[in-house]
């Protein structure tokens, strides 16, 4: 894949397009290119290929540089190949997408088929080197495009103007969308006045403001994603959603707590849900903001942030002394654990089973022996 | 926040206060508030009508996810903070960086015993697209680094530390401070560091630089290559390049699904 340099797509004048195909992805001898799959195009005077997602990454080689080729029947689970042996490079070549290749051979790979009718074509070319009869003028190297004003492209005229189009299309497209976006984000920007004034007015007592007022503004704050300019604290919070959330919430983490020991960090049970859900997934801030509301709404579990800053969702009827107990006993038992070991020996997380051996060894129940083999605890005999 | 009293004093009171408001051309909170909620239902319509033609784009152009993400920054606006939220619900924008959020935190938890919760962000966006399959949207770095300041919500030491021209990924509670992100940053071009590198480098005493090294060890950051010509190097998984190929384990994907 060494011989291949970047090209801009465009042929030269006297160099016709032969064929094209689809579908096609290239092999640097025996590995996969690390290019995607493409459209292989065969010229009077070169080979091409482009990648089909991404337009601008379009690399060519000289027919001249070909030895010799062959055909790879399709087997089970592999596509068509030709596979196609290469001159060394030249010392002068442009740069091209691979520095040093250990093959002298190059493979394309026919996902889509086509391979009958182009090995055909490519065999005609090679027999027929039209490309010595009408020699072309040295190809532009990238990043100079046809402004450059020296060579007309002519030949993939279909393609590209078809891209053309397409991007034109876009293009229309993109700043129709910014255009619409910038006048929604002034309407917007109203908004977010509004709600400021009401806050300074809240602030400074002018006007009653009456708890179910506070509650639709805040309402209204979390619609607009506004952060609620008189507490500062995470909007929603108090809102009807989330208490509705918390609510969802008690009900469907029970078994999947029960399993793991009474315990799941907040990122497991973030996952949890919004894999369950599918669609209208939940923020991270609207999952934490619910959790908030169990204890307020007489809910069995209780969000808890431990001292290193992780949070978790645990079951209220899983006290603390009860935890530390199971701790020291474990540890107890086999004479000391890691944090690995005795997540193991419970089915809990790594992060959670050493926060519980935190949590005992903050009590005082448990001690360290902290070294670059790692963290382990033993019972406090001290 | 007061309530409203009761008792005919306290309404002779409110129509005063009321009255003196109006003389001076202010309007009332609660007058604003009512009127907040009509401004809204016309806001909503608005915004219906850009995601009638514009949804596509946010879902398909990274850059204009960009722009749009930008845009209400400036105004002060967090269109991602709600899944509840007019801009999560109309233009689904919540939806796409939510579900972003869990293949994230998936990634990370299946490599965490590889790598000790440290990751670069070019090998996340890696894993992540592969992932998500050929039919999915594709995922910008930038769509990545908003998910993230999402789930730093969450605790979880979610965080990102700028090395080398991009960023190392955090998703465990390891404490890193000053040094150890420059030592971090000194690993980042060879995927190892020597004490003596740090020593020169830095300018730090040995303790100093050993100190910082055993911490990455002890954390389950950094591998110690005792047998290395010279001295021992201190490797980072986080910054192998080889370990890009490795695919996800069965064992490892297992640690995904919680």
């Amino acid at each position: 894949m060494d011989r291949f340099v970047w090209a801009n797509g465009l042929l030269e004048m006297n160099e016709t397009l032969v064929i094209q195909q689809r579908g096609v992805r290239l092999y640097d001898g025996e590995d996969k290119a690390k290019l995607d799959v493409g459209v292989v195009l065969l010229s009077t005077h070169r080979l091409l290929w482009r990648d089909q997602k991404n337009h601008e990454c379009c690399i060519c080689i000289h027919l001249s540089q070909i030895i010799f080729f062959e055909e790879h029947a399709a087997g089970i689970g592999k596509s068509a190949k030709i596979v196609i042996h290469l001159h060394p490079a030249p010392e002068n070549k442009e740069p091209g997408p691979y520095q040093h290749s250990k093959y002298s051979f190059i493979k394309l790979s026919f996902k889509e088929h086509g391979q009958i009718e182009f090995y055909r074509r490519l065999t005609e070319e090679m027999t027929q080197k039209r490309w010595e009869n009408t020699p072309v003028l040295q190809p532009i190297p990238t990043g100079i495009g046809p402004k450059a004003g020296r060579t007309r492209a002519v030949g993939i005229v279909g393609i590209e103007r078809k891209l053309e189009e397409k991007r034109k299309e876009t293009d229309k497209n993109i700043s129709e969308a910014f255009e619409d976006l910038s006048k929604l984000m002034e309407k917007a920007k109203e908004m977010v006045e509004v709600s400021k004034s009401i806050a300074n007015k809240i602030k400074d007592k002018q006007g009653d403001i009456t708890e179910d007022e506070t509650i639709r503004f805040k309402s209204y704050l979390l619609s607009m994603g506004i952060a609620n300019p008189v507490t500062r604290e995470t909007h929603g919070s108090g809102t009807q959603y989330h208490i509705q959330l918390a609510k969802q919430l008690g009900d469907m983490l029970q078994a999947p707590l029960e399993e793991r020991g009474g315990m799941m960090a907040l990122t497991e049970v973030y996952c949890l849900v919004n894999r369950a859900r599918g669609m209208e997934l939940l923020s991270p801030e609207d999952l934490v903001n619910a959790c908030k509301m169990f204890e307020s709404l007489k809910l069995p579990l209780r969000l808890r942030v431990f001292d290193s800053g992780v949070m978790v969702v645990q079951l209220q009827s899983h006290s603390e002394e009860e935890m530390i107990a199971s701790a020291l006993d474990n540890v107890s038992d086999k004479g000391s654990l890691t944090a690995e070991e005795f997540a193991k020996l419970l089915g809990l997380s790594v992060l959670l089973a050493k926060e519980r051996l935190l949590l005992a060894e903050k009590m005082g129940h448990l001690c360290r022996d902290d070294s670059v083999e790692g963290l382990r605890f033993y019972p406090n005999l001290f | 926040m007061h309530r409203r009293g009761v008792g005919a004093g306290a309404i002779a009171k409110k129509k005063l206060a009321e009255a003196k408001y109006k003389e001076r051309g202010t309007v009332l909170a609660e007058d604003q508030i009512a009127q907040m909620s009509k401004q809204l239902e016309t806001f909503k319509t608005h915004l219906e009508e850009f995601a009638s033609k514009h949804k596509q784009e946010i879902r398909k152009n990274s850059q204009f996810r960009v722009q749009f993400q930008e845009m209400c920054a400036t105004i002060g606006v967090d269109p991602l903070a709600s899944g509840k939220g007019f801009w999560s619900e109309m233009l689904g924008v919540g939806d796409f960086y939510y579900e972003l959020g869990v293949q994230i935190i998936e990634v990370c938890l299946a490599l965490k015993h590889r790598n000790g919760g440290l990751i670069t962000l070019d090998e996340l966006h890696h894993r992540v697209l592969k992932g998500r399959g050929k039919f999915a949207q594709d995922v910008s770095q930038d769509d990545l680094v908003r998910a993230i300041k999402k789930l730093k919500a969450m605790g979880n030491g979610f965080g990102m530390i700028p090395v080398g021209g991009s960023y190392l990924v955090q998703s465990v509670p390891a404490e890193l401070n000053m040094d150890h992100t420059v030592v971090l940053q000194l690993a980042e071009k060879k995927g190892y560091v020597t004490v003596s590198e740090i020593r020169d480098s830095l300018k730090w005493e040995r303790e100093r630089a050993c100190h910082v090294l055993d911490h990455l060890l002890k954390e389950g950051l950094a591998w110690l290559d005792s047998q290395a010509e010279g001295e021992p190097q201190y490797w980072l998984p986080a910054l192998f390049s080889e370990l890009l190929s490795r695919d996800i384990t069965p064992e490892e994907a297992n640690q995904m699904t919680p």
